[in-house]
């Protein structure tokens, strides 16, 4: 690495490494937390068979009665994840 | 700052595969500027693809932290995990909008500059809070004197010397340091 002695130059990179938007990391650091509330309702899709119709029919709202907040980013996963099962 | 952001690479690994959630946010903080600055300074990807490779990355960081070889090497497979995802959203963009950008020429350039910078920011880390905190402010949030001022209660006439004096440690800190590969020193005493 070039060596930094310019505290201008040190600016200039400090500048470079802004913080990524807040919902980006946020949602990136419940990454765990999101995996497990998916493979809860994959496993209580596949073990109730009135469930996972209703989620085929209408992921949405299924969520929202079953007690899950269906945001975008659970609503697309569990949509790949049920396309796959 | 966290608790946890003193640790090194290889810790907060083993933090993580031990299912500490603490740990989990400390990667994803550590690491959240640098991927979102090569995806978008470095690629120039657009809003929707950055946040989607941005969420890949750590989502395969995450899967595959298990299978990692060397701990310590956390910082290089996240840089070229980001890289490839980024090359595959660039193709796939070309794919669907022909007449997209082609990836820059000044790429290379591009991405050794965040590297330099990633390694100045260690190298903050390793600064106590109250300078970490002011350069941060005014340099990556380009805070105007004014405002630090307000957040941070001091008087406006001591943040310009505060800054200078916070540059200077942290060049020294850069200098008698030529190697700064993964965070591996504890931090300095807390206050300035």
């Amino acid at each position: 690495m070039r060596r930094v002695r310019d505290e201008e130059r040190l600016g200039e990179l400090m500048r470079l490494l802004r913080p990524a938007p807040e919902a980006w990391v946020k949602a990136a650091q419940e990454l765990p937390s999101a995996r497990e509330t998916i493979d809860e309702i994959v496993s209580r899709a596949e073990a109730d068979l009135e469930f996972r119709a209703a989620l085929v029919s209408d992921l949405e709202t299924a969520l929202g009665q079953a007690g899950y907040e269906p945001g975008e980013r659970l609503l697309e996963a569990l949509r790949q994840r049920l396309t796959q099962d | 700052m966290s608790a946890l952001s003193t640790l090194t690479d290889a810790e907060l690994v083993q933090r993580c595969r031990a299912g500490d959630p603490e740990a989990w946010n400390e990667l994803v903080e550590r690491f959240s500027r640098y991927v979102y600055a090569v995806c978008t300074r470095g690629f120039r990807l657009s809003e929707s693809d950055a946040d989607d490779v941005f969420q890949e990355v750590f989502a395969r960081a995450y899967t595959h932290l298990g299978t990692l070889r060397d701990d310590s090497a956390l910082r290089p497979w996240i840089a070229q995990l980001t890289r490839r995802l980024c090359i595959d959203a660039v193709s796939k963009s070309k794919r669907e909008h022909p007449a997209a950008e082609p990836i820059s020429d000044d790429l290379t350039h591009d991405l050794d500059e965040i590297e330099e910078a990633f390694a100045v920011r260690e190298a903050l880390a390793t600064l106590p809070d109250a300078c970490q905190d002011i350069l941060d402010r005014f340099f990556a949030q380009d805070q105007s004197y004014r405002t630090i001022s307000a957040e941070l209660d001091l008087p406006s006439g001591t943040i310009a010397s505060r800054i200078a004096r916070c540059l200077g440690r942290l060049r020294s800190e850069l200098e008698g340091n030529s190697s700064l590969d993964g965070r591996s020193r504890p931090a300095a005493e807390s206050g300035e």
